[in-house]
């Protein structure tokens, strides 16, 4: 691999995604930085979910060669790959927390396998609770909470472990006002403490918080970038 | 490691029926399979006992000299086999048979003639204690002059071996089959939770967890299911064998022979083995699902 950008902290080389012979990402060529704030936008079914999905191997490419932090993503050998998600704190479309565990217990999680001490634990759990207004809930298992409030624990559980790259979902796809308030300030916090942070969205309004570039997919493929 | 034992509890208490089969399915398993053992090892004490104490009587022709009677001892001490060769004149005889016929020994009383013969009493070395070496050394023995003829509990302690012997075979095959059934109860149980939990699962995958950090509660499951099955089963028969020890020990030999369970250490094993089986089965629903 060339060093184009030492500053690159992913790199995509002619990504081709296939479900079948359905093309999801076609030719998709793309360097983000460290620390850069990057939206990913398009419309429902264009490949946004596709593309983050690769990031972390939640999927494997079809074609072409992924760089994750100096990982080349094709060639990890299996043990490895809880290392390379613990790079990442994600925020999922659906959620994903643990309906049997408590709103404390699903943001622990990801300082339990990193091997975290149980005192550090219960502190940082805490501190990131705090941030996005959930302590009060911190026993609540999640199906007493609102959706807004799981996104929430959600957005807490990515950032809990200090990733280097937070990817989100469709972060404020069926909020409230407020609640997507929290969650984007939320993100900004870690984005000025040196985090990479990748928003994936189809919400016109998010685009125009400002200090971003954006890229536009369409049916797969890399259609525009701008940075405002 | 504590935090592994402590989501292993809590998957077990939210699995409380599930668990509860299992166990109470292994603790069964294992109640039959031990009986059968503990079976076998007092059957064996038993053999042994009759075994040691196997003796061959030689009974002498009437009318024998002294000097016949010293030749066929000597002759006896020769024969490979024979431990030791001690000499029960007619009248020593008589006396030991009105000793255990005491009550009746009225009728030995008014005998005008002593009706028994010179005998020697045979006690066999450990070798020759198997049928085979028993036949050859009584007909070596019968063939020796002034022998009238060799008597020995052949047949019957044969037979009882014969019997043991196959009980045995049937109680491996039974063993390896309640070994496959529990492996197969633990396999199965595991596999239900690990469905159960599949989205928890890939979750904890997609938040960096390794197989490890997954794996390990699921082997604690089972193998605290396969310990506890084996400790509950092993305490049934123990119950059991105490309440069958009191009916019929006393009545068995004459109380000669002492019934027994099995040794704190041969316990231990059989919990260990128990804990294994679980581990073992966990392993086998683990490989399936996590491929
Ligand atoms: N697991 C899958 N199996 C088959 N097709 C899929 C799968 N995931 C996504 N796709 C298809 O790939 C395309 C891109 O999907 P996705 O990345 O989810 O889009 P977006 O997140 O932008 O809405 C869509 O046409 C979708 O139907
Ligand atoms: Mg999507």
């Amino acid at each position: 691999m060339t060093e184009e950008n030492a500053d690159a902290i992913i790199r995509m080389f002619h990504v081709h995604k296939r479900y079948g012979a359905k093309f999801a990402l076609k030719d998709l060529s793309l360097d983000i930085y460290k620390n850069e704030y990057l939206f990913v936008t398009g419309r429902s079914g264009a490949g946004k979910t596709t593309l983050l999905r690769l990031l972390y191997l939640g999927e494997e490419v079809s074609e072409g060669q992924v760089l994750v932090d100096g990982l080349n993503l094709s060639r990890i050998a299996r043990n490895r790959i809880p290392q390379l998600r613990r790079k990442f704190g994600i925020i999922f479309q659906d959620y994903k927390l643990i309906p049997t565990k408590t709103v404390f217990e699903n943001v622990a999680l990801v300082l339990e396998v990193a091997g975290r001490k149980p005192s550090l634990i219960a502190k940082k759990v805490k501190s990131v609770l705090r941030m996005v207004g959930m302590e009060d809930r911190i026993d609540a298992y999640p199906q007493s909470l609102s959706g807004g409030e799981q996104q929430r624990v959600a957005v807490a559980r990515a950032a809990a472990g200090d990733p280097k790259i937070i990817l989100a979902d469709e972060p404020t796809g069926s909020l409230d006002e407020e609640s997507a308030d929290v969650i984007m300030s939320f993100l900004d916090t870690f984005h000025s403490r040196g985090a990479t942070i990748i928003i994936a969205t189809h919400d016109k309004e998010l685009l125009e918080r400002g200090h971003a570039r954006i890229i536009q997919l369409r049916d797969g493929q890399l259609w525009s970038t701008e940075t405002v | 490691m504590q935090r592994f034992y402590r989501r292993a509890i809590k998957d077990i208490l939210e699995n409380r029926f599930l668990t509860a089969i299992t166990v109470v399915t292994i603790a069964l398993s294992i109640l039959i399979a031990a009986a059968f053992a503990l079976f076998f090892v007092n059957a064996g004490d038993m053999l042994n006992l009759w075994q040691k104490g196997m003796r061959m009587m030689v009974y002498l022709k009437a009318s024998t000299s002294e000097a016949e009677r010293l030749d066929t001892k000597f002759r006896l001490q020769g024969i490979a086999g024979v431990q030791e060769a001690v000499y029960i004149s007619k009248d020593e005889a008589l006396t030991r048979l009105k000793e255990q016929m005491q009550h009746h020994s009225a009728l030995l009383e008014n005998l005008k003639e002593n009706p028994l013969p010179d005998s020697f009493e045979i006690t066999l070395q450990p070798s020759a204690r198997n049928s085979e070496e028993l036949r050859f050394l009584a007909e070596r023995i019968q063939a020796l002059p002034g022998v009238a003829e060799v008597e020995y509990g052949q047949q019957w302690i044969q037979r009882f071996t014969h019997i043991i012997n196959l009980f045995s075979l049937a109680g491996y095959a039974i063993g390896a089959l309640f070994f496959m059934a529990t492996l197969f109860i633990v396999a199965n149980t595991i596999r239900l939770v690990l469905y159960s939990r599949r989205d928890e699962i890939e979750i904890m995958r997609l938040v960096g967890a390794t197989d490890r950090f997954i794996k390990i509660p699921f082997y604690l499951e089972g193998m605290i299911q396969g310990g506890a099955g084996t400790v509950i089963g092993l305490g049934l028969l123990y119950a059991g064998y105490s309440a069958l020890a009191l009916h019929f020990a006393p009545g068995l030999a004459g109380g000669m022979i002492q019934l027994r369970f099995f040794s704190v250490g041969a316990s231990a094993a059989a919990i260990l083995g128990g804990t294994l089986i679980g581990w073992l089965g966990c392993w086998v629903s683990l490989k399936q699902f996590m491929k």
